[in-house]
């Protein structure tokens, strides 16, 4: 048996972790677990003030469970790849491991007031996208799937947290067994 | 479909290179990674990318600018884009100058990346749609020459269009220059995968070892001379109508692979171990009778069944006179236009003689005579005289020297054979043809033991 593992990375992303956690459960049909990691510092880069999210998918490979079907992280810390200013959040395609960032899907960084139910939203729906690739689904044209690009935080909410039909029958003839 | 457009990234940095390739990939690009300049411009003689990410600062002696430059002289169409974390208005300047289509300062933001790529993939779908319509408009310009006066010829156009959705394999057979092509192009031009390529192989003009890897291409190394890899016409094909003409041309061991092919639509590059699957329709054609060259051994019947699921026989042009005159009409306003004469009609006398003539070469042997005519004329009608090389070949005219020692009635089942074959078996049309009712013709067939 193995089991989609969803856990934050430090005490940032616990809240939305658990939420993560009962909504991949059903869309992607599988056992899901809680496991603890640790915080992002490691890949701090002080020239750029943001995390690498390339050492943080390295450390999640390390740190993959062996009945790990898929590992996904949550992270309070605003991650970036070297070409990008940031990233929400990143994934090995039809790799094992993925991480979401919350940092820049909080209303505070864009100056408006707090909300908790946007921002988990807002968190499951990236978790949902960066799980998607783990499972071999690139972007998908329809703006509302899950698997829609989305670059800017208005395209995040103007997409719905579920897989569009087109998606959600190649994530049905994924081979299981390969992951 | 983004996964069409194949992307290179440049970049000395592997770090850098690998990441953007990751992200591009997740948008569904196939993207390949360069770490410099020299080994960038190695991967373009192999692969025809469409867009290129090159970093400007590289070391090794080839900048941004010099790789770009190198790619362009390679792929005059790729679209290459600067990328650069010193951004100073002099370097956006001569990149763009040199030809670079976008200039991106890293970091950037995701977004920007992602609009700069959808736009230029965005008008490189326009272009290759701009292409592929005219390239059916000039090629819906051939299927008019198909239309013709004549009954089978009619019957074989309805024939096209009822299987032109299909994917059954089709077998043309047909004297030469009788239009076998322009039949194929029809199904496939009126059909579900009008869109997609029409791939025309001409199997007699090949050796075997080269139309093998014309077929179904080879591995970079596979033989000698095989410097990168090549797409083979089948994998060109990929979604359209591969045109086999003088199918009935090729070797032994490639009527295998052909089989095969038809059998499983995947097959192996020469020198490869990959499989490649591919959706194809085939269209087959031969001038030469496949049903007696499977008789002889020469030809396998398996594949033969293969090819004939479908099949079409187009009459030579001297059983369907009647379209002669609408085939000269047609040439000579098409040839008017393209060699700026001012002809407009042919004689009645210039019309008798290719009426009487034999047409060994058929619809294309027609439309040669009508061009040659027509360079020499200096009028705006086409007379007997401009067709006069005609006759000099010996074959114009129906002056006819009856064979020695036949008897009148061995002459007159030759006269039903020749007549039953020309109309397709057709006892009403061969009748009126000969002059005699239908149960006499039948009474005449049975007399003579005439198979049917």
């Amino acid at each position: 048996m193995k089991y989609l593992y969803v856990g934050a990375m430090g005490e940032a992303g616990r809240e939305a972790a658990m939420a993560v956690r009962e909504r991949v459960a059903v869309e992607f049909g599988a056992s899901v677990r809680p496991v603890d990691l640790p915080a992002a510092d490691f890949a701090y880069d002080a020239a750029r003030r943001q995390y690498a999210s390339i050492l943080v998918l390295e450390m999640l490979m390390r740190a993959c469970p062996e009945d790990a079907l898929k590992l996904v992280a949550v992270t309070g810390r605003d991650l970036f790849i070297p070409v990008l200013s940031f990233v929400f959040g990143q994934a090995q395609l039809r790799g094992r491991v993925a991480v979401v960032s919350l940092a820049r899907l909080r209303q505070e960084f864009y100056g408006l007031a707090p909300s908790r139910e946007i921002l988990l939203a807002r968190a499951i729906k990236q978790a949902l996208h960066e799980t998607g690739h783990t499972f071999g689904l690139v972007h998908c044209a329809e703006r509302s799937c899950a698997m829609a690009l989305a670059a800017s935080i208005r395209q995040i909410d103007s997409k719905q947290a579920a897989f569009c039909a087109s998606c959600a029958r190649r994530l049905r003839r994924y081979p299981r067994e390969q992951s | 479909m983004k996964s069409h457009w194949q992307i290179l990234v440049v970049d000395d940095e592997e770090v850098m290179c690998e990441s953007l390739a990751t992200w591009l990939r997740e948008d569904g690009y196939l993207v390949d990674t360069a770490s410099s300049g020299r080994a960038a411009v190695e991967k373009s003689r192999q692969k025809d990318y469409a867009i290129y990410f090159v970093d400007l600062k590289m070391p090794g002696g080839m900048d941004g600018i010099e790789t770009m430059m190198q790619v362009h002289r390679l792929h005059p169409q790729a679209s290459v884009i600067i990328i650069t974390a010193y951004a100073t208005v002099d370097t956006a300047i001569t990149a763009m100058k040199e030809g670079a289509q976008e200039y991106i300062v890293k970091p950037c933001n995701p977004e920007e990346i992602s609009l700069l790529v959808d736009r230029i993939i965005k008008i490189k779908n326009l272009q290759r749609e701009n292409t592929m319509l005219r390239k059916k408009l000039s090629r819906q310009y051939c299927v008019r020459d198909v239309i013709s006066k004549n009954a089978r010829m009619h019957e074989i156009l309805e024939l096209t269009r009822e299987v032109s959705n299909l994917r059954s394999t089709v077998l043309i057979q047909g004297e030469s220059g009788t239009g076998k092509e322009l039949i194929a192009r029809a199904i496939h031009f009126s059909g579900d995968r009008a869109a997609r390529s029409f791939v025309v192989v001409s199997c007699a003009a090949l050796a075997e070892t080269l139309l093998e890897s014309e077929l179904f291409g080879h591995e970079k190394g596979s033989f000698t001379g095989a410097s990168q890899q090549k797409q083979g016409k089948f994998e060109m094909a990929d979604g359209g109508t591969i045109f086999l003409d003088e199918i009935g041309d090729i070797s032994p061991k490639l009527q295998v692979d052909l089989l095969r092919v038809l059998q499983d639509r995947s097959f192996y590059r020469v020198g490869g171990s990959e499989e490649v699957r591919v959706d194809v329709r085939v269209i087959a054609a031969t001038h030469v009778n496949l049903q007696q060259a499977v008789a002889e051994g020469k030809f396998r019947d398996d594949l033969f069944y293969r090819l004939n699921v479908i099949e079409i026989r187009i009459p030579p042009l001297r059983e369907r006179r009647e379209d002669i005159p609408l085939l000269v009409a047609h040439f000579v306003e098409r040839l008017a236009h393209e060699l700026g004469k001012p002809v407009t009609h042919v004689s009645e006398a210039g019309l008798r003689v290719l009426m009487d003539y034999n047409w060994p070469g058929n619809v294309r042997e027609l439309e040669n005579a009508v061009e040659r005519a027509m360079v020499s004329c200096r009028g705006t009608n086409l007379t007997e005289e401009d067709f006069s090389f005609l006759a000099q070949n010996g074959q114009a005219g129906n002056t006819w020297t009856a064979p020695p020692e036949m008897t009148l009635q061995e002459m007159e089942k030759i006269m039903i054979m020749a007549t039953l074959q020309r109309t397709g078996g057709n006892i009403k049309e061969s009748a009126a043809i000969l002059g005699i009712d239908r149960s006499t013709l039948y009474e005449k067939i049975k007399r003579y033991e005439i198979p049917r």
